[in-house]
């Protein structure tokens, strides 16, 4: 089977669906002539023809106006918001018009677009490149919120979103573009040659929205995460000695509880961890659901590890982010051990 | 010592207790604008595209006689077609307005005195064009024959409406009448009419777009989103301003800033601006028509100004006499637009004071039948009621586990609810809907 590294993956899924169907139409700053930044959509214009893979003017709102206003006239329009710290001139857009669109027209007007969009640090980006913005848009009812953590389930899940006739915020971890990165930057990179994950088929195949991924089995301990943190939990976990049950979220919204409930029963500890800023971020969603479902199963209190509450600073990226130290901190301290 | 510089706070000609003084519009004669070829480049247009976009295109003259390069020479019976329209706009709002006062309705909208602005276009368009109103357009409904009582079940969000409940008064849409949901956040639909159109001319089809937004919300950066991405990409679209004067107290300056008007805007993003009487429904047609040619040929869109006065208040919820003069409709002088027309029609002979009555009598009798049709679908205190539990459906295309949990709870809450009401206690609420 091909390997393929994040970016490959999902260019892959688009060159996919461009093919299969007429309707899908690529809409995004710098993505047609050049490529797109990160060449997620690298010779997609010159294989599918300009009126299909469009480049646009620096506008976010204006490219999701234009993507609902396609979708309603029966196109496919997949999205690129060139980093998830420029998504917000789109909000509007995004949660007043594309989210409820299907639901104040009671079905007669729905608009099937993908929103994809770089997220994430670890990458030298500062507070205006490194943003991990899924909380704020799990929390608007209407959208699907997908963030992948490798290769074979990028591709499985992108092609999925664009099929879905939901609106569905495809947020990419930038720093896996290239490798499962683990949260030690000073160590060699990792590419995804490496890994299980990076084998990728050539062809079309989906990945269900709405459903966990057990990243890896374990007895002691369940960590709920998703993204990069799948990878730095891994680490952690391991350093740690510490047999944990990784669950990667994949899908925030609507998110598969069954899987998470069935897994911190079987463990008795939790541990959540998300890249994100922590205060009102989606950990606190995953820790009071866990809390309500499990709460006669848990063996100590749930804790949730994050950025810190503040701006991604660029000086400060190592300190700022939830690398394996953290993460081994919380999870020992669940286990009962001094941190 | 240079003088610093001093912020401009803009006022209107007139607040409350204060002569209307309308001095500030620019006026051209019926018939004075000339008419570029649809086809023409914007840098090759006679007049020029400024010209065009800062002087007034009128036909009908204060003889009620259409003079002019622009007078559309519409058929006599295509007027009474428009003029019915218009009339039957009219009624049905003064009769909403009336069921919001006696509390039948939560909110409503009047489009009073811009009737033509709404009509008029209709009328100029094909069938399969996709409009994409505004809330103050309901003469778009009526001429693409939204049943009246659709309307009035949407207002009274009752079984029959279009929204099953979930919209506030007046967002209608009609998807086989090709009306766009019209939403409560202003000129979001703005850039959506020129992804739709662009959509149009990716697959190679014939049909164009229309939206219309107010002068006010020209503000948003939605509506220079849509100016840009119609004309970076040539989208068949036409992009109707509605300059009625006032955004609820906000008078039209405020979005205008300096410019002598909205038409102005377009040039700027390569696209023509026709400044047009919005209350003469020759010059909306014909000015229609011009633009819907040019999409439709290829040549893209089109920035309509369409200046008219907001005779309403700006909903139920608003009481202008506190911001402009009591008098300012009466002293606008573009006049009424249906007046204008009648008067239009009697001067050809093909109308008259007793065929007015009898229509007018015949539209208040179908205004009158389709609210007593409305209200047996249900009314807010009487008849049936919608299931509370559609409020979980079509959020998602297939309800995803979290809301049928939801919709199982709220059923166990209302059971809970008429328990407690048949035994005259009060029950424990069970459902978390986690």
């Amino acid at each position: 089977m091909p390997q393929m590294n994040m970016v490959q993956a999902i260019h892959s899924a688009m060159d996919v669906m461009l093919e299969r169907d007429r309707s899908v139409v690529l809409l995004g700053e710098d993505i047609g002539y050049f490529g797109g930044v990160f060449r997620a959509t690298e010779g997609l214009q010159r294989k599918y023809g300009e009126h299909r893979v469009l480049d646009t003017p620096i506008a976010e709102g204006g490219i999701i106006a234009a993507a609902i206003g396609m979708g309603v006239n029966g196109l496919r329009p997949v999205t690129e918001i060139q980093f998830a710290d420029y998504i917000y001139p789109a909000y509007d857009q995004i949660v007043s018009e594309l989210a409820r669109l299907r639901y104040r027209s009671a079905g007669d007007f729905t608009a099937p677009v993908t929103i994809r969009t770089p997220c994430g640090g670890g990458i030298r980006g500062g507070q205006t490149h490194s943003q991990s913005p899924e909380a704020i848009f799990a929390h608007v009812c209407g959208l699907k919120v997908v963030m992948p953590s490798n290769p074979y389930d990028a591709k499985g899940l992108l092609i999925a979103a664009i099929e879905d006739n939901d609106p569905v915020i495809f947020l990419e971890p930038k720093r896996l573009y290239n490798g499962p990165f683990d949260g030690q930057p000073d160590k060699p990179a990792v590419p995804w040659t490496a890994h299980a994950k990076g084998e990728v088929p050539e062809g079309y195949y989906r990945l269900p929205i709405g459903e966990c991924a057990i990243a890896r089995e374990g007895s002691e301990l369940t960590i709920v995460t998703y993204g990069t943190m799948v990878h730095v939990a891994e680490g952690a976990a391991q350093a740690a000695g510490i047999d944990a049950e990784i669950i990667d979220v994949r899908t925030i919204s609507p998110l598969d509880t069954a899987t998470i409930i069935a897994s911190v029963k079987k463990t008795g500890r939790c541990v959540v961890v998300h890249e994100a800023t922590r205060f009102g971020g989606f950990g606190g969603e995953l820790a009071a659901t866990i809390q309500e479902e499990c709460f006669w199963h848990l063996e100590a209190p749930i804790v949730r590890v994050g950025g810190w509450d503040t701006p991604y600073p660029h000086a400060f990226e190592w300190e700022y982010f939830p690398g394996q130290t953290r993460v081994a901190n919380a999870l020992k301290r669940v286990m009962g051990e001094a941190a | 010592m240079p003088r610093p510089s001093r912020l401009h706070i803009p006022h209107p000609s007139a607040r409350p207790g204060e002569a209307p003084d309308f001095s500030y519009l620019r006026l051209s004669a019926a018939g004075a604008v000339a008419r570029p070829e649809p086809s023409a480049r914007l840098e090759a247009m006679s007049p020029s595209a400024a010209d065009l976009a800062t002087q007034l295109v009128r036909v009908l003259d204060d003889d009620h006689r259409a003079v002019g390069p622009w007078n559309p020479h519409l058929e006599p019976a295509e007027l009474q077609v428009g003029l019915r329209h218009m009339l039957l706009t009219r009624l049905f709002d003064e009769r909403m307005q009336k069921t919001q006062r006696q509390g039948r309705i939560s909110f409503y909208v009047k489009c009073t005195g811009e009737e033509a602005v709404s009509v008029a276009a209709a009328m100029a368009l094909e069938p399969h064009d996709m409009l994409f109103p505004g809330y103050r357009n309901q003469g778009l409904q009526v001429v693409r024959g939204q049943p009246l009582v659709a309307l009035m079940n949407q207002l009274l969000s009752n079984t029959g409406d279009m929204c099953k409940g979930r919209q506030l008064p007046v967002m209608y849409h009609g998807s086989d009448a090709r009306l766009f949901s019209i939403s409560g956040n202003l000129a979001t639909q703005f850039p959506q009419a020129v992804g739709w159109a662009m959509a149009a001319a990716i697959k190679g089809e014939d049909h164009i777009a229309a939206s219309w937004i107010g002068e006010g919300s020209s503000a948003e950066a939605d509506f220079h989103h849509a100016l840009l991405f119609a004309s970076t990409y040539r989208a068949p679209c036409i992009l109707n301003v509605v300059n009625n004067q006032w955004a609820i107290s906000t008078f039209q300056g405020f979005a205008a800033g300096e410019s002598p008007s909205f038409a102005a805007r377009g040039p700027g993003y390569g696209i023509p601006g026709l400044r047009v009487d919005g209350n003469d429904f020759l010059a909306v047609h014909a000015a229609t028509r011009w633009a819907a040619e040019r999409a439709r040929k290829g040549h893209g869109a089109t920035l309509i100004e369409l200046v008219t006065y907001r005779v309403a208040a700006h909903s139920t919820s608003d009481d202008p006499a506190r911001y402009r003069p009591r008098d300012e409709a009466e002293q606008w002088p573009l006049g009424c637009p249906l007046e204008r027309l009648r008067q239009h029609l009697c001067a050809l002979g093909e109308w008259d004071d007793a065929r007015h009555a009898a229509l007018t009598a015949e539209l208040e009798q179908q205004v009158n039948a389709a609210w007593k049709t409305a209200c047996t679908f249900g009314t807010m205190t009487e008849g049936p009621k919608l299931d509370p539990g559609l409020m979980f459906e079509d959020v998602y295309e297939t309800l995803p586990p979290h809301l049928a949990r939801q919709r199982e709870a709220l059923r166990a809450e209302l059971a809970g609810a008429t328990a407690a009401a048949l035994s005259g206690n009060v029950t424990q609420n069970t459902g978390t809907g986690a």
